[in-house]
């Protein structure tokens, strides 16, 4: 009985919650881990829950799934200290990889149990993957790649907010009169919450009524990746960005040089990675890496709203632009008004005189 | 064996120019393409076709113009195509669309029972991901998304065995028959329309149904009655308090610039210097 909680009416924007909607209480973040780690974007996420929840006055809960044991358990103390009020612990032997069919039956089950108003997912393969799947079964509205969520003061639901299409514009998205809402945020959108080692709280269990012999898809073989091969763009310190105001791929040495001397990550916008000049792995933005550096440095980047969306949660920005008036200026840390073919290697001389200096020094 | 692949038509984003004063997107005169995921999706089972045999479908839902992309779907080597059509859609979300599509899927396979739908990975105009999943979900089809490769696909047995993109690495993955995959990007390269792809294409007969010849009876299911999601409102980004700090120094030279800026950013963000130490080896 996992069928629709189908509004009485058309939703509208003030309509009375039906009451067996109004049933639905609290904020869930599900909490991804694979291989024995959790995803960074679960304890994003728990931070954003955690702010929503105490709006709506209701308690937050991590929602935790996997093979029984220590290691699936240990995922539950860690979202109470990320801020979780309660865990939500889903342990059988089939859920030790992911698969959809019994991660979107436990999950499934779960809402229908307890009742959450909001599930909170990451926009991750996984994730990506078991929120489509949840929210068709449950028959609710799901908002994808949030880069805001806040509480709409009016009706109290969800409000999530999403970049629109080709234009430089947000779109706000609510799931008015069906329970939960869902919404799936990219890794590294939002800030991870911080971490407090007292923090604990209760678990609830549940368990999972399927065996193997159930399962249609079995996993033959994992194949990890090497970590080596692959940019990690998500995670880097600083990151050197180079854009089409480069003109050439000859030209676009010139951002590794610099990442070079900085020992940091070479990011791109799309019509870099488009014309080949860098890998897809290296694209920064809605359709490709969202960052969150220290330092991001932007050479011929215009700023459009697609890419700025990908980098702007660097603590610094810094822009390297010939048009006084290009957007980038707009939300940048510094800007550097000129040809990028010349600041960007007196950046990288000044860089390494800077730190070999401070090397000898130090 | 029965293919159907889902091809959604969309605004070629290349072309897409924003008004400069309103900050809306100026759609007229924007060329329509088939999305660019979907083309993955389309050779995947045309090579499925090349090497067990097959009847390849192509289904889009869409407005009369959409036909277009299954024309070009024809020309690529697709054997028929449905345009399913109706003013009911409009306003549809992911839940309806994928309402839509699976009731229509459900109606293809009354004539010959359907193996294997593809979808691409996502969009690039609702760019959700999330259409793939509501088909399967709907139609009961196990569901393998982000697959990379389709190792084998074995009829007689009804199995298939694919490696799907997981967070931290590949997993190969066998299920049975019936399944829908959304395939990766850049797994694969379309191949080339050939001459006689194109003629047929210009000549055949797309298949055209509204909400009735596609199944659906219950119209609270489709359209904006069938969406839970509302869009409430559209603004632009919030500008950040304070623009760039302009850099700036007397002879404006490059290398001054430079000079400036990093004795600025190093004060001003005393952490950031032995962050980019850290991250350095020494021998620069
Ligand atoms: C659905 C969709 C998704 C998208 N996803 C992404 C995404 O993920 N990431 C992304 O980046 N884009 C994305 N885009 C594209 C985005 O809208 C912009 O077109 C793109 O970011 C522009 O890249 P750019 O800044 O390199 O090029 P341009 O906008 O052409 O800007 C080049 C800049 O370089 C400056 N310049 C020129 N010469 C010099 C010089 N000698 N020195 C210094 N500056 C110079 C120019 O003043 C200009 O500001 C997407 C678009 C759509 C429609
Ligand atoms: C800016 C914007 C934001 C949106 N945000 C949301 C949101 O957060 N949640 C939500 O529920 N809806 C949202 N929508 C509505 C959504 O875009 C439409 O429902 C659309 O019909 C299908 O979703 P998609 O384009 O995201 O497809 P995806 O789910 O990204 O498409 C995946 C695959 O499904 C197949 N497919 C998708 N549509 C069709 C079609 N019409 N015909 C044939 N095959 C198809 C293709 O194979 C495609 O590659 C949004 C729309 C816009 C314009």
């Amino acid at each position: 009985m996992t069928e629709a909680k189908a509004p009485a009416k058309r939703a509208g924007r003030k309509v009375e919650l039906d009451p067996r909607l109004a049933a639905y209480q609290g904020v869930w973040v599900f909490v991804e881990h694979e291989r024995g780690q959790a995803h960074s974007v679960s304890w994003e996420l728990m931070g954003e829950g955690r702010k929503l929840a105490d709006q709506l006055g209701v308690p937050l809960s991590g929602v935790v799934m996997g093979a029984p044991g220590e290691d699936t358990r240990r995922f539950c103390h860690e979202a109470f200290r990320y801020g979780a009020d309660r865990c939500y612990l889903m342990e059988d032997p089939v859920l030790a990889d992911y698969r959809n069919q019994p991660f979107t039956q436990g999950l499934t089950e779960l809402v229908n149990a307890h009742q959450p108003e909001i599930l909170l997912l990451g926009a991750t393969t996984l994730g990506r993957d078991l929120a489509g799947s949840v929210a068709t079964t449950l028959q609710t509205g799901l908002t994808a790649d949030c880069t805001e969520l806040n509480i709409d003061p009016e009706n109290r639901s969800l409000a999530a907010s999403r970049p629109t299409f080709g234009g430089s514009l947000l779109c706000t998205i609510l799931t008015l009169n069906y329970r939960p809402q869902m919404a799936t945020v990219r890794p590294r959108v939002m800030p991870m919450a911080s971490y407090d080692e007292s923090r604990s709280g209760p678990i609830i269990e549940q368990p999972l009524h399927l065996i193997e012999t159930d399962i249609v898809t079995k996993v033959l073989d994992y194949i990890p990746d090497n970590r080596q091969d692959r940019p990690q763009l998500p995670f880097a310190d600083i990151i050197v960005s180079g854009g089409r105001g480069l003109k050439s791929p000859e030209n676009f040495q010139l951002v590794w040089d610099l990442a070079r001397v900085l020992g940091a990550e070479v990011g791109a916008s799309r019509p870099v990675v488009q014309a080949g000049w860098v890998e897809l792995d290296r694209q920064v933005g809605q359709s490709g890496k969202t960052v969150r550096p220290k330092l991001y440095i932007a050479a011929g980047i215009s700023g459009a709203v697609q890419h700025r969306v990908g980098m702007e949660g660097a603590d610094v920005i810094i822009a390297i632009n010939n048009d006084p008036n290009a957007p980038i200026f707009d939300f940048a840390t510094y800007g550097i008004v000129g040809n990028a073919l010349q600041v960007l290697p007196a950046l990288t001389e000044a860089f390494r005189q800077h730190l070999a200096v401070a090397r000898k020094a130090g | 064996m029965h293919i159907v692949v889902c091809i959604k038509q969309v605004p070629d984003s290349s072309q897409i120019r924003v008004h400069p004063v309103t900050n809306t997107i100026m759609r007229q005169g924007v060329p329509a393409v088939v999305n660019p995921y979907d083309l993955f999706a389309l050779e995947e089972a045309l090579r499925l076709k090349d090497t067990y045999g097959a009847q390849v479908t192509v289904l889009c839902m869409g407005p009369p113009p959409a036909e277009a992309a299954l024309r070009k779907a024809i020309s690529f080597g697709a054997d028929d195509a449905i345009l399913v059509t109706d003013r009911a859609f409009a306003g549809s979300d992911t839940l309806a669309t994928s309402f839509a599509l699976a009731s229509a899927i459900g109606q293809i396979g009354r004539n010959m029972a359907v193996d294997l739908v593809f979808c691409g990975k996502q969009t690039i105009d609702g760019d959700t991901a999330q259409v793939g999943p509501g088909i399967a979900k709907r139609l009961d089809l196990q569901l393998l998304t982000y697959v990379s490769q389709v190792d084998r696909v074995d009829t007689e047995r009804r199995e298939i065995v694919v490696q799907r993109r997981a967070e931290g690495g590949v997993q190969v993955l066998q299920t049975r028959l019936p399944c829908l995959i959304t395939m990766l990007e850049g797994t694969n390269e379309m191949r080339f329309a050939s001459q006689a792809g194109m003629f047929r294409a210009a000549r055949h007969p797309v298949r055209v149904w509204d909400k009735a010849a596609a199944g659906i009876e219950d119209v609270a299911k489709i359209g904006l009655k069938g969406s839970p999601t509302v869009v409430s409102k559209v603004f632009a980004p919030q500008p950040k308090a304070s623009k760039a700090e302009q850099i700036k120094c007397e002879s404006n030279a490059p290398k001054d610039l430079a000079v400036t800026l990093i004795a600025k950013l190093f004060t001003q963000h005393p952490a950031l210097e032995s962050a980019i130490s850290a991250g350095t080896t020494g021998s620069i």
